[in-house]
């Protein structure tokens, strides 16, 4: 292990896969010559050449549905999106082509591959540089939603995702591309399973299950109720689609309290999801109604953004809200 | 060859009438879109292609599947919705493939089969091998961005594949006068530096501007576009009266026969009689009526099966 920042575990990844693979190739815009648009692949192009860091148009749709012919004739493409926002450009090659391609074709094609991006406010970027739209991945049968949170996890996370046969939704978080941390060497090449939630602090009044950024705002949140004498459990999904429902219900059937917190806008969240597979499914082991932390019903605002993005205070409100209230 | 040209198109026309018979008797279901006109451009590009060129073909694309040389008898299985089918009865017509011999699939959305084939024509490249794409799409696909990106892609990367391009005057419901401004596809590869020919709807014609552009192709020397000018006979899908268009230019448009006027041709260059079309007419007739028969006996997957493969 060694201390990095989590933007170089991107790299290092991508390196230690394209090292170890020469079908593994990067494609997205000023991922070459300039090393990434927040230098994810800097001196990846160096290394490899134009022909594995390949450079693009501005063309989200082009690129990404050429990746996925390319997976099909046997190739791993790693696609970089600059900004989640952006890939609403390429929703045809995600979810008409991508993600039915295996399915569709009865089986016949294998479609590796990962398509990453960062999400998430905190750069007073505005409405079209800011969002978290994970749920609609994860939403559409056939694609893996991934999202790392430490630069530990977004190493071991993206090489596994590089690793999947199938195709992989890779989520980054913008502001935690300068976070420092521990993180595997090429050497101990550590690969974390996909769909695997991961226990970040242990628990016993509340269980509060969240991903990205939101896991350090959950850690946060859960310093603070602990000077109030509340012990909260920290579940980190890691993976979205498919998520780890026995770590979450194993947790919840210790705690009997369950809040969700995503920094994406709280209606149709991934936090919907979970509240109803709890509710379908563990409802006996709950002891209160299930909360919910998310954004506000409205874009992200340039001017308004501290008060939009969800903070460890929102997760300390909605803990003690559950903590109030019974069943 | 010739004979192969002729055999190949009549083929596809009959797989396509027996597939318009069978979807009015509702023998199989969904939507229908068949290539009934256009069969020369299919018949004269595969003619340049192996098993290791992968083609993207439409909604309209049994003809490249036959061409490329798909088994009719699990290709009708799988338009019948059978397990047999190369896509387990998943595809059914708009979507059908054969990875086994680079049928990369039948896009349900128009264009969206372009840059797949860039794709593997990028993997073509990356791996050093000298096999090639070809996109196929109707005239309506290039108002979609994805076949301008990936046309400028491949101008840039120098890719192995052809654009080939079926102008049949119908986007869907809607004429050239409103949805091209320009009069033939090739204008719009001028942009990216493509080189692009206009042919007619000969297969002849068609084999040798498509041999210069896969021969192109082949070599690394990049992409080229070819434009077939050709006229589609039956509406945008079987059972369309195509009230939009008059019945004066549905008849126009029936009265040119990519197979008629090729047959005329044999016969006048005295490379095939009258008889032996009439042979090669039955013994492709005999050919689909057993792979219709061959899909009538398949067996339907069943609803066990749904979820069966979604992820590795």
């Amino acid at each position: 292990m060694k201390e990095t920042r989590y933007i170089f575990a991107i790299k290092e990844a991508m390196e230690e896969e394209m090292d170890r693979d020469e079908n593994v190739f990067l494609i997205g815009e000023d991922v070459g010559l300039a090393g990434g648009s927040f230098g994810a692949s800097k001196g990846l192009y160096e290394k490899f050449g134009p022909e594995r860091v390949v450079d693009t148009p501005i063309s989200e749709l082009g690129f990404t549905s050429l990746a996925a012919g390319a997976a099909s004739c046997g190739l791993r493409p790693i696609v970089e999106i600059m900004f989640m926002d952006f890939v609403t450009c390429a929703m045809d090659s995600i979810v008409n082509q991508i993600a039915k391609m295996r399915y569709m074709f009865g089986n016949q094609y294998t479609v590796p591959v990962v398509v990453r991006m960062p999400e998430g406010g905190g750069l007073n970027a505005g409405p079209q540089h800011s969002q978290c739209l994970e749920a609609w991945f994860a939403h559409v049968p056939g694609l893996k939603v991934v999202m790392a949170a430490t630069p530990h996890d977004v190493k071991g996370l993206l090489k596994a995702s590089i690793r999947d046969d199938n195709p992989v939704i890779f989520i980054e978080n913008k502001t935690l591309h300068a976070m420092k941390g521990m993180a595997a060497e090429a050497d101990e090449d550590v690969v974390l399973p996909l769909g695997k939630a991961d226990v970040k602090l242990q628990g016993s009044d509340v269980t509060i299950v969240t991903a990205s950024r939101m896991v350090h705002e959950s850690l946060k949140a859960a310093r603070i109720l602990e000077q109030e004498g509340i012990s909260a459990e920290v579940v980190d999904l890691m993976t979205i689609q498919p998520w780890d429902r026995k770590t979450v219900f194993d947790s919840v059937a210790k705690t009997h309290r369950l809040v969700v917190a995503h920094e994406a806008v709280k209606q149709f969240g991934f936090g919907a999801e979970i509240a109803a597979a709890a509710a379908e499914e563990i409802l006996d082991e709950l002891d209160a109604p299930v909360m919910r932390v998310g954004a506000p019903f409205a874009p992200a605002s340039y001017s308004l953004e501290k008060y939009y993005v969800p903070s460890a205070d929102d997760v300390v409100s909605a803990v003690k809200s559950t903590l109030e209230r019974t069943l | 060859m010739l004979t192969g040209f002729y055999t190949m198109m009549v083929r596809i026309r009959k797989v396509e009438e027996n597939l318009m018979e069978v979807f009015s008797r509702g023998e199989i279901p969904g939507f229908l879109h068949v290539s009934i006109g256009q069969e020369a451009a299919p018949a004269a590009v595969c003619a340049h292609l192996n098993a290791n060129d992968c083609i993207s073909t439409t909604h309209r694309g049994h003809g490249w599947a036959v061409a490329k040389g798909i088994e009719i008898r699990r290709a009708m299985a799988e338009l019948f919705g059978k397990r047999e089918g190369f896509c387990l009865g998943r595809s059914g017509s708009m979507h059908l493939a054969d990875a086994g011999i680079g049928i990369m699939g039948a896009n349900g959305i128009v264009g969206g089969g372009i840059p797949i084939a860039a794709g593997a024509a990028f993997a073509a490249q990356y791996k050093k091998t000298d096999h090639v794409a070809v996109a196929t799409f109707g005239e309506g696909a290039t108002g979609e961005g994805a076949f301008h990106e990936a046309m400028n892609f491949a101008a840039i990367r120098r890719l192995p594949m052809v654009f080939v391009c079926e102008n049949n005057g119908w986007a869907e419901f809607s004429p050239k006068s409103v949805h091209m401004p320009v009069e033939s596809v090739t204008s719009r590869a001028l942009a990216y530096d493509i080189p692009a020919v206009s042919v007619s709807n000969k297969v002849v014609e068609i084999y040798e501007a498509a041999g210069e552009a896969v021969r192109r192709a082949r070599k690394g020397k990049g992409p080229s576009l070819l434009e077939i000018r050709c006229d589609r006979w039956y509406g945008h899908y079987v059972g369309d009266a195509q009230k939009y268009r008059g019945k004066e230019k549905v008849e126009e448009a029936m009265a040119k026969d990519c197979i008629a006027d090729f047959e005329a041709e044999l016969i006048k260059g005295k490379v095939l009689r009258r008889k032996d079309l009439d042979r090669i007419r039955a013994e492709v007739s005999a050919e689909v009526e057993d792979a219709v028969n061959f899909a009538r006996q398949c067996t339907y997957p069943d609803v066990s099966e749904m979820l069966e493969g979604l992820y590795v």
